[in-house]
């Protein structure tokens, strides 16, 4: 019984952990269908500023939940500026530019903080369940990433500025022509997108560690559930985090977490081949 | 055998020989071992290269194919002892990893990004596996895959039918410097054939090739498996070369050094490539000597720039810039050539 409280929760954590690392990506493909291959990176970099923040004394909290969604928003701001506005409509070119640029920002934080590994340390403790040791850290890494999702999808449906997203999303032109300048548009959803992945690189650190190459780890998993996901920004991230939390985790109980991340990687293809326009493009068409 | 030779059009023969003689005669001034591999690697490109440019496929994930190759050497090396069955397969199963892979992709109709998204989950696949496989139980015959350490001490190169001569240094470097100049001429050839038109145009408007009658997913299929198994002989040779295969040779930075390297030197012509990957792949080596600045600082600085500077890249410029500024001497004394060779796409005048 307790194992399977266990699994239940690991399951329930490899969902949160998918959606949480994903919602950046998601904000960002799904409103300017523009993918950002430096997303990994833009969680390391929430990683870093959380530690940075950490060791010059700042409360943990503070630091990862408003200081690296801000410095990561901000940063993402002046590459919509710079790189990514010179691009739009050009989807294989962005690609290749955000490529380069997280080839970049994984040079330059070795280059700052040096390849080897760090910790930020866990603020919360474990609990025991029946005979298990668990990390409390991972329920409140459930909590955010609900919080996340929930907060993501009343922004776009219930507020004036939402609105305005949904509709350049839908149709650029007529939202240019109704008076909202579609480059404002994107500049600040890519700039959210960019804070949002600050925030899960801030929340995550305590528990993965960093790396300057932790971008990579992100980014492929990110990458899948988005894709297969689809066009809504919420419903299509939260079925294929389901979707690949569940199937992950099953296959690593059954047999290694390796097996487990190769059957999800495998299930991307064959949804991929089933769903070319991923789940959304086939259930669930009019939601968020 | 002049209609032979006629038939592979556009190679510019005086440079070719010019190219290939440099290549021929270089053992004699310079040491072998970095050449070496700035070839392999150039025979990586081309394979990118050609897939991209001319039938504008772009895989993000070609190191799966790359490495395949150096594994199945490998494998097949140390279970036969000698190499010329395991250069064979090194080139036949990736080729047949691809076409599975290409048929699934292309007759699913997939658009860019979720053909970029596939190929590239199919390389981390590989590169995730084979770190997983260490241990006893993990073996093919007698080749234990040995996984993050990789597997050394497989048979190199040998005299086909004398296992006993192996190939090393200079003999090595004319293996690859004329497999390269083969699969420059293989490229050529088949863009003069009608297979190579019509990539052209797949390239161009997919919709129209495929209303015009053409089968396009099996062409695709065709163009992605002939470019794995390219892919597949560089693998092989670098395993060679290093004379170790670790997973490394699967991993994301094989992939994006192969994308650098195609997209500086010009998508869009075969030279392009060739060249971006033996420059860059110097830059590398050289920047692998040092530690002041990391070279991921410099590759990825320099891809942001081409792509925002020079789409085309850099030898397409050039010849731009070259096909201008000649066309602007000769068009008062020749005004009807020059508006011909103007319709002429850049992207095709390789």
């Amino acid at each position: 019984m307790d194992y399977a409280g266990v699994v239940f929760l690991e399951i329930i954590y490899m969902i949160a952990f998918l959606a949480l690392t994903s919602a950046g990506l998601a904000v960002v493909f799904g409103m300017m269908r523009v993918i950002n291959l430096a997303h990994g990176e833009f969680v390391m970099l929430g990683g870093y500023t959380t530690l940075t923040c950490y060791k010059a004394g700042i409360n943990i909290y503070f630091a990862m939940l408003i200081v690296a969604p801000i410095v990561v928003g901000l940063f993402g701001l002046i590459v919509e500026r710079l790189i990514i506005r010179f691009l739009y409509g050009r989807m294989i070119d962005t690609m290749l530019a955000t490529w380069g640029l997280s080839l970049f920002l994984i040079g330059a934080v070795t280059m700052i903080f040096g390849s080897s590994a760090v910790n930020v340390p866990t603020p919360i403790s474990g609990y025991e369940l029946g005979s298990y040791q668990m990390g409390g850290y991972n329920l409140f890494i459930i909590f955010v990433a609900a919080a996340v999702m929930i907060g993501v999808w009343c922004v776009l449906r219930f507020t004036r500025v939402g609105l305005i997203a949904r509709g350049a999303m839908q149709n650029a032109d007529v939202a240019s022509s109704l008076g909202y300048n579609p480059r404002t548009v994107y500049m600040i959803t890519f700039t959210a997108g960019a804070a949002l992945s600050g925030l899960a690189g801030g929340v995550l650190a305590p528990l993965t560690g960093l790396l300057p190459t932790s971008g990579g780890a992100y980014i492929a998993k990110a990458f899948i559930t988005i894709v297969t996901g689809g066009a809504a920004v919420i419903a299509g991230t939260v079925s294929s985090s389901v979707i690949f939390g569940v199937i992950s985790q099953v296959v690593s109980f059954a047999s290694t977490p390796v097996i487990g991340e190769i059957a999800m990687l495998a299930l991307a293809i064959v949804l991929l081949r089933l769903m070319p326009q991923g789940i959304t493009g086939r259930f669930f068409k009019n939601s968020t | 055998m002049i209609t032979a030779w006629r038939s592979i059009g556009g190679v510019r023969w005086g440079w070719f020989i010019a190219f290939a003689l440099v290549l021929l005669l270089l053992p004699l001034v310079y040491e072998t071992h970095t050449p070496t591999v700035l070839l392999i690697w150039a025979l990586f490109a081309l394979s990118l290269g050609f897939m991209w440019g001319y039938a504008g496929i772009l895989s993000f994930g070609h190191s799966a194919y790359f490495g395949l190759g150096a594994y199945v050497y490998a494998i097949a090396a140390v279970n036969i002892g000698e190499s010329t069955l395991p250069l064979i397969l090194a080139v036949f199963i990736p080729a047949c990893v691809a076409a599975v892979i290409g048929a699934m992709m292309f007759y699913g109709r997939i658009s860019d990004v979720y053909m970029g998204v596939m190929t590239l989950v199919v390389s981390l696949i590989m590169f995730k596996f084979m770190n997983a496989t260490a241990g006893d139980q993990y073996a093919i015959g007698a080749a234990r895959l040995g996984g993050f350490n990789g597997m050394p001490g497989f048979p190199t190169l040998n005299v086909p039918g004398a296992p006993h001569i192996s190939l090393w240094g200079v003999p090595t470097y004319y293996v690859c410097a004329v497999s390269l100049l083969i699969c420059y001429l293989l490229c050529r050839w088949i863009l003069a054939r009608s297979f190579g038109r019509v990539l052209l145009g797949i390239r161009e408007n997919e919709t129209r090739c495929e209303l015009l009658g053409y089968n396009v997913p099996a062409c695709k299929t065709a163009i992605f498996t002939i470019s794995a198994a390219m892919a597949g002989l560089s693998g092989c040779f670098f395993a060679n070369w290093a004379e170790i295969v670790t997973p490394s040779v699967f991993s994301l930075q094989t992939s994006s050094d192969v994308i650098i390297w195609s997209m500086v030197g010009g998508v869009g012509t075969l030279i392009g490539p060739i060249l971006g990957a033996m420059a860059l792949g110097m830059v590398k080596l050289l920047l692998g000597q040092q530690t002041l600045i990391n070279n991921f600082l410099v590759f990825g600085f320099i891809l942001i720039v081409v792509v925002l500077a020079m789409p085309r890249g850099v030898i397409p410029s050039i010849q731009y810039w070259w096909g201008n500024r000649s066309r602007r001497s000769r068009v008062p004394s020749n005004g009807g050539r020059a508006r011909r060779r103007l319709t002429v796409k850049p992207a095709e005048r390789s």
